[in-house]
């Protein structure tokens, strides 16, 4: 029972990390038509900014703020100097330029913090176990994630569907030309919007850094989950985005920490042991397929009259 | 196709004179690394055309062609680890085994399109990619050493460097020949309509999703064999061979060589390994330099190195 409540947790934790990664990645997609997969390096630079930061300022708020403004600043002039080059291109050539993008992000990582990974270590007062219900207690620091990453979830929400900019987007999302014709700075938007997912990226990143060593090459396996998301939950669609990457963590948590025991009830205990790590990290893959092949543009298609 | 003596002709002949002469010049002057590395490119340049043909004229962004490249070699590997070492039953499994694996992959992902079609071969590369990780019999995430090269009885010597190139460079150019006849032939001619206008085609009377699965496990076989002749080169195979930045690595070669033209891919595998390999030898931090090229050729240099050679001819 506890482990059952530990690791539904964790699978909301991940899933939730998941959709911040997610989000940008489909905002960039579903309003700006960019196949973006220098995502994930965004989101390795937010996790090494804040392990740099933090070291320097000896304070982690502090130094995760900080990191998170470099991570937006990087993405805007990563959008300024050569991304708003490639927007009226087709999307193969988004593909092979943001391909580029990671080659230069991963060497120019190790040229600078080195080959070997950093830690973030965390503040004493995020270590203490938190009891969340009498005598279940969860780790203050994934806690702390999951509180984070909700309220970001709603102030996306709110930003997006209460404001003025928030309406330029999904207008953007709808028609391009039209909110061009109407007078309103498209290439601010865009920039703006480029910004705003490369923070979102540089937050998973950060948060997800103290759990995991911070790494070169961090950004390219959980990029693939975040595309997988975005095509489940359909391209554009923050609901969906968000609904897809709750499922998708859990699925992956869950099938990682019970698969194993499973598979044993059916099969012999070392046919079991061998099969179910590849299984349990098929089985996104195999969701998504399975989305696929029966709703071909996803769960929720965003941006269909 | 005329073929008139234009740039594009001339430098196609100068690489093809070249391949045919590379071991005559690395036996005399003692350089075995060239050797080595052209027979690698060579295989990458199969690879590459055949990931061409569903790409450039096909118009089918498929994002996971390496898991081809691992078929194929995981298909030598595991037959020689379970002691079969006979090339005549190894690579007609290879191929069967890519083209089983096309069939299925393609019949799913084909429903369908763009960005959704990209993300779909990804998935099943990764997939198959989880699976070969999961192969505990077969070395799992180390992967396999090959011991023995495929035998193919007195005909010819896998462990002979310069007859092993030229069984590479004959597979690479009968490769090449067999997509210009089917591109050129009728059922070609269908694909690149398809690629052009789908619904047009649908609408004169081609059943569509027919002709590209078709032209979809052409493409898999094709490349499944290069698997297999990579497998043989490195004597190892790996679930790295299918890892998605290795698809993205065919992609790049494709698109830098120029898409839809016949030679562009080998143009394209050549520049790409020989720009790696040249810089690796200048810096260890060869992708730093690597990265933003690839970006200045996306922005300024659309078409690959066919489209500088000139305008685009098809076929």
């Amino acid at each position: 029972m506890l482990l059952v409540v530990e690791q539904f947790l964790n699978g909301l934790q991940f899933g939730l990390l998941l959709f911040l990664l997610a989000a940008g990645l489909t905002l960039v997609f579903g309003i700006m038509d960019f196949v973006n997969l220098a995502h994930g390096s965004l989101y390795m630079m937010g996790a090494y900014f804040a392990a740099t930061f933090v070291a320097w300022t000896g304070n982690f708020v502090l130094g995760c703020v900080l990191a998170l403004g470099a991570t937006l600043l990087l993405g805007i002039l990563l959008e300024f100097v050569a991304l708003r080059h490639l927007y009226n291109r087709d999307h193969l050539d988004h593909v092979l330029a943001t391909f580029g993008l990671i080659l230069f992000f991963n060497d120019a990582v190790r040229l600078i913090w080195g080959p070997a990974g950093l830690a973030l270590p965390l503040p004493p007062w995020l270590t203490v176990p938190f009891q969340i219900m009498p005598g279940v207690y969860y780790p203050a620091y994934r806690l702390a994630i999951i509180v984070v990453a909700l309220l970001v979830a709603l102030l996306l929400y709110l930003v997006v569907m209460r404001t003025r900019i928030g309406m330029l987007i999904r207008a953007g999302a709808s028609n391009r030309e039209m909110i061009g014709a109407l007078g309103i700075n498209i290439k601010l938007l865009y920039t703006l919007v480029f910004g705003l997912g490369a923070a979102l990226a540089g937050l998973a990143g950060l948060m997800q850094a103290p759990i995991l060593t911070v790494q070169i090459g961090m950004g390219e396996n959980i990029l693939i989950l975040a595309f997988v998301i975005i095509v489940i939950g359909g391209i554009g669609s923050i609901r969906g985005a968000f609904l897809a990457a709750i499922f998708v963590g859990m699925i992956d948590t869950l099938g990682r920490a019970f698969l194993p025991d499973l598979l044993r009830q059916v099969l012999s205990s070392a046919a079991a042991s061998t099969a179910a790590p590849a299984l349990s990290s098929m089985l996104i893959y195999l969701l998504m397929a399975i989305v696929l092949v029966v709703r071909p543009e996803g769960l929720f298609p965003a941006g269909r009259p | 196709m005329k073929a008139s003596l234009n740039a594009r002709t001339i430098i196609v002949a100068l690489v093809v004179a070249g391949l045919l002469l590379l071991p005559v010049y690395t036996t005399l002057s003692g350089n075995m690394f060239g050797l080595t590395l052209f027979t690698r490119i060579i295989i990458y340049a199969q690879a590459a055309a055949s990931l061409n043909l569903i790409m450039g004229y096909g118009g089918m962004m498929s994002f996971g062609h390496a898991a081809y490249l691992g078929i194929g070699g995981y298909a030598v590997g595991i037959l020689a680890h379970e002691g079969i070492g006979s090339g005549f039953i190894q690579w007609p499994v290879a191929l069967a085994a890519s083209a089983l694996f096309a069939l299925v992959i393609g019949a799913l992902s084909l429903r369908t399109r763009g960005v959704y079609f990209i993300m779909i071969t990804l998935a099943f590369a990764q997939m198959a990619y989880y699976v070969a990780s999961g192969l505990a019999r077969y070395g799992g995430d180390d992967g396999l050493t090959i011991y023995k090269r495929s035998d193919f009885g007195g005909l010819i010597d896998l462990s002979n460097r310069v007859q092993f190139y030229y069984l590479c460079l004959f597979c690479l150019f009968g490769g090449i020949y067999l997509i210009w006849r089917i591109v050129n032939s009728r059922f070609g001619m269908v694909v690149q309509g398809l690629r052009s206008n789908e619904r047009r085609m649908q609408a004169i009377g081609f059943p569509v999703n027919r002709y590209k699965l078709v032209c979809f496990v052409i493409s898999g076989t094709i490349c499944g064999l290069a698997g297999a002749l990579l497998a043989n080169n490195t004597d190892f195979v790996s679930p790295a061979t299918m890892y998605w930045t290795r698809s993205g690595d065919l992609m790049v070669m494709v698109i830098l060589g120029g898409m839809g033209s016949l030679f562009g891919p080998v143009l394209g595998t050549i520049a790409f390994l020989l720009l790696e390999e040249a810089l690796s030898q200048f810096t260890e931090y060869w992708a730093l330099i690597m990265g933003p090229l690839l970006l200045l050729i996306v922005l300024f240099a659309r078409g690959g190195i066919d489209g500088m050679l000139g305008r685009a001819r098809r076929g």
